[in-house]
C-alpha cells in the first residue's frame, strides 16, 4: 500500500457563480482499520481562503501549522491578508522545499481573490500547481471524484445549487472508495457568509 | 569629548548612549553629494547632483539613480561603493520575494529588508555600518510612496525630503514649495529648482540625474535630452 493510501481521504473544490465550495470526507483510517470518523482535513487560512490537505495525516496537520504560521507573519508584516494566488505559490514554494523528502499531502486551494472572484487550484506533493477554472480533487478516492465531478459540474452555479452539486459528488465517489468516506464535510463561501455542513453517508 | 574613548567598537555604546560609528556614517552622508525626492499626487521624483572629479571622467558610464525592481528606484548620498553593495542586496531579496509569493515586493516591504540589513552591520562583528543614505522612491498598489533609510537602519516615509552637502536649504526650500496635490510635472520642476539652490556652478542635463516613477509604475531614469527639456521649462 502506497503511503498516500495510509490514511484514506478525499477533498473537492468547485467554482460556482461569485462563490466556492470546498469539501472533504471524515474518515481516519490505520489502513484498513478505521480509526476516526470526525477528521478535520479542510482548514481555514483566512476568511476567504481554505486549504484542504489529502494524503497522510501526519504530513496534513504539520503543513498546514506551517502555512498558519507563515500566513500570520505574513498578516503581521504586510497588514493585509494573503490572496489565493500568492498562497498558492507559498504552498507550491514550501512543498518545493522537501523535494527529496516530501511531504506527502495532496493540497486543493479555494478562495475569493481580488474583486471576490473564486480561485481554486491542487498541486502534487512536490508543488506542481494545476489551476482549474471548474474544480479540482485529490485524494485516495480521486479517480471517482473526477468522474462525478465531469459528469455533475455545470458553470455558473448558485451557493445552494453548487452544495447539492459537491455534497453528491464526494458521496458518490467515496462510496465507491474503502478508504474514504463515513460522512462528509461541506463549506461553501460566498463574499458575505461561510456555510459548514456535516453530510450523512454510507458509514462504512 | 568622553565619546571619542568609544568610536573604536563600532558595537559599543558610548556613556551618551550613541554608537558613535554610526554618528560618523551620518557625517560621511552629510559630506556627500546632495540628493533629493519628492512625492507628488501621481508619482514620485529622485533627484541628485552628479559632479564628477574631472571633466575627463565619461559621465554617461556614472549611473547614481538605480532601479531595485521595474517599479521602485533608489538614489543616495554618500560612498558610491557602499551604495552599490545595498542596490544588490535589495535586488537580490525583491526576486526572492517574487519567487516565493509570485506577486512584486510591496515598496514597505524592500524598504524594511533594506533597513534590516543596514542594521545587521552595526550590531555584527568585524563590520563597518554604510556610509549611505538611501531614497527609495516606488509605486505600488498603495500609491506613490518614498522612503528615507539611514546608515542605523531607521526609515521614514517623506513626502519630499533632501539629504548630502546642502540638507537644511534644500530641506528649507522644499517646506515652502512643497503642496499635497503637486502633479508630478510640477514636482519634477521643483526639484530642479532645489538641486540649483546649491549647486556651485552651472546646472545642467549631464551634472544631475533625475529618475521619475508614474502611475504606469515604471521606474525610469530621465536621459540628458529630457532633463534638458525640463531644465529649459525651468528657465
Amino acid at each position: 500500500m502506497s503511503i498516500f493510501e495510509y490514511n484514506g481521504s478525499a477533498v473537492v473544490a468547485m467554482v460556482g457563480k461569485n462563490c466556492f465550495a470546498i469539501a472533504s470526507d471524515r474518515r481516519l483510517g490505520v489502513q484498513l482499520q478505521t480509526i476516526g470518523t470526525d477528521f478535520q482535513r479542510v482548514f481555514k487560512i483566512h476568511d476567504k481562503l481554505y486549504i484542504g490537505l489529502s494524503g497522510l495525516a501526519t504530513d496534513a496537520q504539520t503543513l498546514y501549522q506551517r502555512l498558519v504560521f507563515r500566513h500570520k507573519l505574513y498578516q503581521l508584516r504586510e497588514e493585509r491578508d494573503m490572496k489565493p494566488e500568492t498562497f498558492a505559490s507559498l504552498v507550491s514554494a514550501l512543498l518545493y522545499e522537501k523535494r527529496f523528502g516530501p511531504y506527502f499531502c495532496q493540497p486543493v486551494i479555494a478562495g475569493l481573490g481580488e474583486n471576490d472572484e473564486p480561485f481554486i487550484c491542487t498541486m502534487d506533493c512536490i508543488g506542481a500547481k494545476e489551476l482549474a477554472k471548474d474544480f479540482v480533487v485529490s485524494g485516495t478516492a480521486s479517480e471517482s471524484l473526477y468522474g462525478a465531478c465531469e459528469s455533475m459540474y455545470k458553470p455558473d452555479m448558485g451557493p445552494e445549487e453548487l452544495f447539492e452539486t459537491i455534497s453528491q459528488a464526494l458521496r458518490a465517489s467515496v462510496d465507491r472508495d474503502c478508504l474514504s468516506g463515513w460522512g462528509g464535510y461541506v463549506l461553501v463561501v460566498t463574499p458575505t457568509e461561510v456555510r459548514e455542513s456535516v453530510i450523512k453517508g454510507r458509514m462504512d | 569629548m568622553g565619546d571619542s574613548q568609544y568610536s573604536f567598537s563600532l558595537t559599543t555604546f558610548s556613556p551618551s548612549g550613541k554608537l558613535v560609528q554610526i554618528e560618523h556614517a551620518l557625517t560621511a552622508v552629510g559630506s556627500g553629494q546632495t540628493s533629493l525626492g519628492i512625492k507628488a499626487a501621481n508619482g514620485v521624483v529622485i533627484a541628485t547632483e552628479k559632479k564628477l572629479p574631472s571633466i575627463l571622467v565619461d559621465e554617461t558610464s556614472v549611473q547614481k539613480i538605480q532601479s531595485l525592481t521595474p517599479n521602485i528606484g533608489v538614489v543616495y548620498s554618500g560612498m558610491g561603493p557602499d551604495f552599490r553593495v545595498l542596490v544588490r542586496k535589495s535586488r537580490k531579496q525583491a526576486q526572492q520575494y517574487y519567487r516565493l509569493y509570485k506577486e512584486t515586493i510591496p515598496v514597505t516591504q524592500l524598504v524594511r529588508e533594506t533597513a534590516a540589513v543596514m542594521q545587521e552591520f552595526t550590531q555584527s562583528g568585524g563590520v563597518r555600518p554604510f556610509g549611505v543614505s538611501l531614497l527609495i522612491a516606488g509605486y505600488d498598489d498603495n500609491g506613490p510612496q518614498l522612503y528615507q533609510v539611514d546608515p542605523s537602519g531607521s526609515y521614514f516615509s517623506w513626502k519630499a525630503s533632501a539629504m548630502g552637502k546642502n540638507v537644511s536649504n534644500a530641506k528649507t526650500f522644499l517646506e515652502k514649495r512643497y503642496t499635497e496635490d503637486m502633479e508630478l510635472d510640477d514636482a519634477i520642476h521643483t526639484a530642479i529648482l532645489t538641486l540649483k539652490e546649491g549647486y556651485e556652478g552651472q546646472i545642467s542635463a549631464n551634472n544631475i540625474e533625475i529618475g521619475i516613477i508614474r502611475a504606469d509604475r515604471e521606474f525610469k531614469v530621465l536621459s540628458p535630452a529630457e532633463i534638458k527639456d525640463f531644465l529649459e521649462e525651468v528657465e
